[in-house]
């Protein structure tokens, strides 16, 4: 069945990665993602990628979970690699085949390029299999809380977040639910050209965005009898809290980033 | 002491509308502590009418009282929602978080209740209505009955005085119907939470204190259930039921037997009968 | 007589293979005749739901067979498309289906993908709209603009306007007070005395379908428990109780009186036929 399927690719656990506070690991992922782009070096990538398989090691996550989370993306990391191996110029021209000319530099910048995105999606991956995605966006609320000086609606935007994750599984039953029922009616959803398909999905799309509606009407009043009147004055009942091995984290994280910053000055 | 009044309460969705209203000057008074079901068929007023209890709706004519604070002065809206609560018919639509205990929490954190007390609200209110075990949770995968229980405990965390249950079981299967009833009846035993259950399910109505009938607006019968429910043909008349046992007995007296009307379990009914016919 | 509908050892397992696994329905053998009405009773999980969804081929089974006059419904996919025009699902709340701009074009959407003739499918339509009691007056309108009611008679007339050999209906009276339950009921009842098709009637209330039904099939854990005549299937209070049904309270009534040594039948779940029962034990009028 379609509620079956894993949503926001959480696995729950409780090893130190997953306990850690949510804005810790967004900082972290923050401070990973500003490392790949200056480290440069294959020393400074050697880093970086001692630091991941620390944390996946931490983690428990399995490789294969990783691997299957990388597989959608592997033709973008593929073009990416070719363009920089056929466009990068350089001086040791390692062969030229008709008006195609491969030079070391190019082999290089393919290989940095494509682990650079591989290493980069892997540290989110790591995220978002260790943080449900309530724990983000209380996460994010808090971090971004600042931005509510400016008048940014901090609080609105992540109440609408989760509670579109808290929709998902139901719009996805619901759909299940309609195709079904159309189905029983001769309704075809696979068949035909590309209009006749789209034609096809009206049965569907109708009465799907209708009861969206009705849900979020009927949701709004069930909110207001309980009292929600924005965030101005709400308590929490799960308070985040950084707790020292959040900070170990980000001292480390720190660390890692004065380390990548020097083998850069000496050029390593 | 009165926890809801309500003094010729007139409802139209449109003010323009020169039409019949939805609810015609009705006069009610609710005995707190008591638990009051409210019959009527689709389309009588009672959605409407429980609507107006914690100022979703406002009378068009007419005022409502909760504990004496007129649900049309909008600075004490806050203070009738933390007294009275509101249960609806689709659990799906009143459930805000994707893990039950959050769920629950949503309405005390809301009022602003310190974070520890939040705790100690949520866990007793899961155990209240059966549900303390599911606290961690996704909602999504709970059955009807629990999904409606996890809604009853969103409410029960605010600590209302009152609890509106607007046809609660309509949606359920019969045994998820039998865990909400009991839960509901439960906290009127136990906590004295007074309870107004909107309902076309006459069965349901049997073990309430007080029982009134709406019909296009207007309330039709009010008294305890063993009053109302041998008024067959007027409920009847009105697009309702009676209980079958009720039924069975109201058929034998018309072929002149001496029954009670009031008979309303299936014990007493059996005991009536096997008087009269042993 | 040769049946209409029958299952051979079917069995569906949802999600097999992973963590999810769930075994729905298990070996279920099954036949209906034609011109049968037949009460499906079951609690929730019980396997009722999973089961009719195989009938015109929504759900697929795992093992074993669905055969329509002897021919596999599953047999390729011209004749599953056949079949959904032969054996009408109703689903639950089935007013979450409407999309048309006019009830009209709604009801006809389910005979526009058999490919009949205009003439043909707005013939359907006002016999449909007949059939659950629409006005045709209503015809015209949104569907959207209807009551609860009518939407959902609306909806159940899109599935009669295919005209199916066998229609099949999930719980059709949820949520609707006594008289919505009552007009559809014999809405249906009306439809199944006209066309003479099959109908199975899915639900938990078995005071409802009782008085309709033909037979009675009982699902529990993705089997059928009881298959029978009402008054056959309610001579088994304990089983059905143990079971997590709700019996009829005059069929509680009944077995109690029993209990207590009155010579009254076994299997009463009507008030009628509990009436009668009783006059019967006292030969006749009363004591007034």
């Amino acid at each position: 069945m379609l509620k079956d399927i894993t949503l926001g690719q959480f696995f729950p656990g409780t090893t130190v990665v997953h306990r850690l506070d949510p804005r810790t690991k967004l900082i972290l992922t923050v401070l990973y993602i500003v490392l790949l782009f200056i480290a440069v070096s294959w020393a400074s990538y050697g880093v970086v990628f001692l630091f991941l398989v620390c944390s996946i090691c931490l983690s428990r996550i399995r490789l294969k979970a990783i691997l299957s989370g990388l597989k959608p993306l592997v033709i973008l990391i593929l073009i990416t690699g070719l363009l920089n191996l056929f466009y990068t110029r350089g001086e040791h021209l390692l062969f030229r085949v008709w008006k195609i000319s491969v030079y070391w530099e190019g082999v290089r910048t393919a290989v940095l390029m494509a682990l650079r995105i591989m290493l980069l999606i892997t540290g989110t991956l790591l995220l978002t299999y260790t943080t449900s995605p309530i724990q983000l966006t209380d996460g994010l609320e808090k971090l971004l809380n600042p931005l509510k000086k400016l008048r940014v609606p901090v609080h609105e935007l992540s109440m609408m977040m989760s509670i579109a994750l808290r929709f998902i599984p139901t719009l996805i039953e619901e759909t299940d639910k309609i195709m079904n029922a159309q189905k029983a009616r001769g309704a075809e959803f696979d068949t035909g050209n590309i209009f006749q398909k789209a034609k096809a999905m009206l049965p569907l799309l109708v009465p799907l965005f209708i009861s969206a509606f009705r849900r979020a009407d009927e949701l709004a009043t069930a909110m207001e009898s309980r009292c929600y009147h924005g965030g101005e004055g709400r308590t929490k009942l799960k308070v985040l809290r950084m707790e020292r091995r959040d900070w170990i984290a980000l001292t480390v994280g720190v660390l890692l980033l004065v380390l990548v910053i020097l083998l850069r000055r000496l050029g390593l | 002491m009165k926890i809801i009044r309500t003094e010729k309460l007139t409802f139209r969705y449109d003010a323009e509308d020169k039409g019949e209203p939805i609810l015609k000057s009705l006069d009610l008074e609710i005995e707190e502590g008591t638990f009051v079901a409210v019959l009527g068929h689709n389309g009588s007023g009672k959605s409407t009418l429980a609507k107006h209890m914690n100022g979703i709706l406002l009378p068009s004519g007419g005022k409502v009282w909760i504990d004496g604070m007129d649900t049309a002065e909008e600075d004490r809206l806050l203070d009738i929602r933390r007294t009275v609560g509101m249960v609806f018919q689709n659990p799906d639509n009143q459930i805000v978080a994707n893990v039950v205990e959050d769920d629950v929490a949503f309405g005390p954190e809301n009022m602003g209740v310190p974070s520890p007390e939040i705790r100690i609200r949520v866990d007793e209110a899961l155990k209240d209505v059966g549900m303390y075990e599911y606290r961690t949770h996704a909602p999504h995968l709970l059955s009807g009955g629990q999904k409606q229980r996890v809604a009853i405990a969103g409410i029960v965390a605010m600590r209302p005085r009152c609890i509106v249950l607007d046809e609660p079981t309509a949606m359920l299967d019969p045994s998820g119907r039998r865990d909400v009833l009991e839960t509901v009846h439960r906290l009127n035993r136990e906590h004295g939470i007074t309870v107004l259950l909107i309902t076309h399910h006459m069965d349901e109505c049997i073990g309430a204190d007080r029982l009134i009938v709406m019909s296009d607006g207007q309330i039709i019968a009010d008294g305890t259930p063993r009053e109302v429910f041998p008024r067959v043909e007027m409920l009847r008349g009105s697009g309702l039921d009676v209980p079958a046992t009720v039924g069975l007995m109201f058929e034998l007296r018309k072929a002149g037997f001496d029954l009670p009307l009031d008979a309303l379990s299936v014990e007493e009914c059996a005991e009536a009968l096997y008087r009269v016919f042993a | 007589m040769s049946p209409l509908i029958e299952t051979k050892k079917l069995t569906h397992i949802y999600s097999e293979g992973t963590p999810f696994e769930h075994v729905a329905v298990r070996d279920v053998d099954f036949s209906a005749a034609r011109g049968e009405f037949i009460g499906i009773i079951g609690h929730t999980g019980s396997g009722k739901s999973t089961f009719v969804q195989h009938l015109n081929g929504i759900l697929k089974p795992t093992s074993g067979s669905v055969l329509l006059e002897g021919e596999d419904v599953n047999g390729s996919a011209a004749v599953t498309r056949r079949v959904r025009g032969r054996v009408g699902l109703v689903f639950q709340y089935p007013e979450y289906q409407l999309f048309e701009e006019t009830v009209r074009a709604d009801i006809a959407y389910g005979p526009k993908n058999m490919k009949l003739g205009k003439e043909e499918i707005e013939q359907r339509v006002l016999e449909a709209a007949d059939f659950v009691g629409l006005e045709a007056s209503l015809l015209d309108h949104s569907p959207f603009d209807l009551s609860g009611g009518q939407k959902r008679r609306a909806a159940i007339a899109g599935v009669i306007a295919m005209r199916p050999d066998v229609l099949v209906l999930d719980e059709p009276t949820a949520g609707l007070d006594p008289r919505g339950r009552e007009e559809i009921i014999r809405n249906i009842c009306r439809y199944h005395d006209a066309v003479g098709g099959t109908v199975l009637y899915i639900t938990h209330s078995m005071e409802d379908i009782a008085r309709f039904a033909t037979r009675l099939v009982v699902f529990n854990r993705g089997q059928i428990a009881l298959d029978g005549a009402p008054e056959e299937v309610f001579r088994h209070v304990e089983e059905l109780e143990r079971i997590g049904l709700t019996v009829p309270s005059v069929t509680k009534v009944f077995s109690i009186l029993r209990s207590r040594g009155l010579e009254v039948a076994e299997g009463i779940y009507t008030v009628d036929a509990a009436v009668e029962a009783l006059l019967r034990l006292k030969g006749g009028g009363g004591n007034a």
